[in-house]
């Protein structure tokens, strides 16, 4: 099972990971800010994610890990 | 047949000026050279051009003055000794490199054969480059050593010196030469070729980290003001040590003068035969020579009034700049005038004379009567 | 031989991988951890990452010296790794060159934006470029200066609103957007000029092949290298990240049009000076055997 892990660190919340996910299993985390202030990206549908690296691609701020 | 170009200069040889800044870098250790043409320094170039390649150094000619002191800038922070060179206009257009290097702390020579100003001005000798040697190469809070031959000697003593300053002190160090210097010719005693290899390594220098340290970075921008601050207060700590150490001058029937002409290059070579014949007419006047313009020899200026000299005359080919530091110096404990030829004009010893007589009968210091019949 | 991912040493703490996940995708070793200065949805870190997974998969990161440029990514000396070196506008160029001269055998690149190089910089850049100076161009055209809130840039558009044509870029006064791929593959100098694009997955893989050929082939001796990515500025064009995309695919890509503009290994030739040299077939001087 595939899944992403959002570095808070640099996550900034831009949403471009969410456009880009071909299975529209990830949001901005509305209920979490990061320590720079932003909504970070969060993987909302576990099953979804199928590893493609979209996110991880489109993410401007190098801040997805993509796992298997 | 031993292929000419090949062939090693000996150590002791006539020379034209900028042929021996030439040799006498790449005996300092200087493998790089990046530069534009420009009257009256082309013949620097030019033996760079035929002689850097066959050392295993690179002569490049850049597109621009602009792009030369960058390739110096580039050059110098990956460790190398580096150099450029060129003339009054040409220089301007470099100030933008020198204050990056500045900032970044990176070591290379420029070498500035005057020209007349401003603008495309003339071709002929000129000292109108001071202000901009001394005070503003460029933008932001820095100065840098600027070292005057006034001899084709000198001009092989000095880029020596300049490139162990410009080292030593992380700084770009000047040669602010002449038309005059540059382009005549006179016996000169060339300094010991060194290995490269040879000089101080450079830890900071942006060489690869071969992954086995961090990062280095070359970089003259500070968005924190206060960090800012501090970078240039450590390196203006290190002009401090540059004033108190590298004051250099020469001083020529200097110990007993009532009056000494302050002139540096070209027009010091003139008025040291005009010193000569005030002596010959009971004058008592003599020569102090800034060989560094920055630092100025302040401290030879105060020793020399402090030791009974009453005026100091600037001698100058420009509209007097010098004679500014000159002023600042004395800080109004001798009298201080100028006296100076521009455009490419040089004055005659015989104008000098007039100049040193009046001054002598204004400030008292005539020889009486008798002293002279 | 793909060797397996890890994550860089600053991440191994707040990253958790779980017993039996591999890592199919993680940020290159080659950046720090240092936050990218960049807004939101700014592209300029997705070139960022590309040119670090480059280095990281050639393996240079201890043998690269990076030039950084004035604009948005004039602090990303601070972004990379590897050693690096802060240079005037426009003038990475000639500091890659002085660079390249002292360690030819370094890999040596610079990191410009459409202001710096094709504005300020110009003669640098196709004075590098002709004398095919061994060093790969990495050039960001987002049609706008944005460190300096929004001006007028060499690239943008016709038309295009900025703060300095605020009634839209009239070409009849100042002229025309300059196609840098397009003017430099003119030159003898480069061996390799690609546009490409950063808008979509399929533009950024196609992308990350074009930044790591141009390290390649200084790796390989082969020249000058040299890729423009068509890239947004969300802030200054006043859009969403998402918008700007396609603001980019609808005005940007059909001004300049993706594609390889020059490339002399493709073309048969083992590097930039065999082409040239074919290239002036019918100059004799140009023919002539130099010595080694």
């Amino acid at each position: 099972m595939a899944r992403i892990i959002v570095d808070e660190v640099h996550c900034k919340g831009c949403g471009l990971c969410v456009t880009a996910c071909p299975k529209g299993v990830l949001a901005l985390d509305d209920e979490n800010i990061t320590p720079k202030g932003y909504h970070p990206a969060k993987l909302v549908e576990p099953d979804g994610c199928i590893g493609c690296s979209s996110c991880f691609l489109t993410c401007p701020d190098v801040a997805i890990t993509v796992v298997k | 047949m031993a292929d000419e170009k090949s062939t090693p200069v000996e150590d002791r040889v006539l020379m034209k000026g900028n042929e021996v800044l030439a040799e006498a870098a790449m005996r300092a250790g200087c493998r790089y050279f990046f530069g534009y043409p420009i009257t009256p320094q082309t013949e620097l170039a030019a033996y760079m051009a035929k002689k850097l390649p066959k050392i295993g150094g690179t002569f490049l000619q850049a597109e621009s003055e602009i792009a030369a002191i960058n390739m110096v800038y580039g050059a110098g922070a990956a460790g190398a000794r580096a150099m450029t060179s060129s003339s009054s206009p040409g220089v301007s257009l470099k100030g933008e490199g020198v204050s990056y290097m500045a900032g970044a702390d990176v070591p290379g020579v420029i070498v500035n054969v005057e020209r007349g100003g401003p603008g495309l001005g003339g071709i002929q000798p000129s000292q109108s480059d001071y202000f901009q040697a001394t005070r503003a190469m460029g933008h932001g809070d820095f100065f840098m050593p600027v070292l005057a031959p006034s001899t084709v000697q000198e001009m092989a003593d000095l880029i020596y010196l300049a490139f162990d300053l410009a080292d030593e002190y992380r700084t770009p160090a000047m040669i602010l030469a002449d038309g005059m210097i540059g382009q005549m010719m006179e016996p000169v005693t060339l300094p010991p070729a060194r290995d490269p290899e040879s000089l101080p390594k450079k830890p900071w220098a942006t060489t690869g980290t071969h992954m086995e340290r961090e990062h280095n970075v070359v970089n003259s921008l500070y968005l924190t003001p206060q960090k800012l601050e501090d970078t240039n207060r450590e390196r203006f700590e290190r002009y401090e040590k540059i004033k108190a150490t590298q004051q250099r001058q020469e001083l020529f029937m200097a110990d007993d003068a009532d009056i000494l002409i302050v002139a540096f290059g070209a027009s010091s070579r003139i008025a040291r035969t005009a010193i000569r014949r005030a002596r010959d007419k009971g004058i008592k006047v003599g020569l102090l020579r800034p060989i560094t313009l920055w630092p100025f020899p302040e401290d030879a200026i105060n020793q020399a009034i402090d030791g009974g000299c009453k005026a100091l005359m600037s001698v100058e080919l420009n509209m007097g700049q010098m004679v500014e530091d000159v002023r600042l110096a004395a800080h109004g404990r001798a009298d201080v005038s100028f006296y100076g030829r521009t455009g490419g004009v040089l004055p005659t010893p015989e104008e000098i004379l007039d100049q040193i007589e009046a001054l002598a009968a204004r400030i008292g210091c005539a020889p009486s009567a008798k002293a002279g019949e | 031989m793909a060797m397996e991912k890890t994550l860089p040493s600053y991440q191994q703490d707040r990253i958790k991988i779980n017993d039996g996940e591999k890592i199919v995708s993680a940020r290159p070793h080659a950046l720090s951890d240092k936050v990218f200065n960049f807004c939101p949805g700014c592209t300029h870190g997705i070139v960022h990452r590309l040119v670090a997974e480059a280095i990281d998969e050639l393996g240079i990161e201890g043998e690269t010296i990076g030039i950084s440029p004035v604009g948005c990514s004039v602090m990303n000396y601070d972004f990379f790794n590897c050693d690096m070196i802060e240079a005037a506008h426009g003038r990475a160029p000639a500091v890659a060159t002085g660079v390249k001269r002292v360690h030819p055998d370094k890999i040596v690149f610079a990191y410009q934006g459409d202001g710096d190089l094709a504005s300020i910089g110009t003669a640098e850049t196709v004075h590098a470029a002709t004398r095919g100076e061994h060093i790969t161009v990495i050039f960001i055209n987002n049609a706008i200066y944005g460190m300096t809130g929004g001006q007028m840039a060499p690239t943008s558009l016709p038309n295009q609103v900025t703060q300095t044509s605020p009634y839209g870029r009239d070409v009849s006064k100042v002229g025309f957007p300059i196609r840098m791929s397009e003017l430099l593959a003119t030159l003898d100098g480069p061996a390799y000029i690609e546009r490409v694009a950063c808008d979509t997955t399929a533009h950024i893989r196609q992308a990350k092949k074009a930044i790591k050929k141009a390290f390649e082939n200084q790796v390989n001796g082969v020249g000058y290298s040299f890729v423009e990515v068509v890239s947004t500025c969300p802030t200054n064009w006043g859009m969403t990240p998402q918008a700007a995309f396609e603001w980019l695919r609808e005005n940007m890509l059909p001004y300049y049009p993706l594609g390889v503009y020059k490339d002399v290994v493709a073309d048969g030739f083992d590097d930039a000076l065999g082409a040239a040299a074919a290239r002036a077939a019918d100059c004799p001087i140009a023919q002539q055997k130099r010595e080694a």
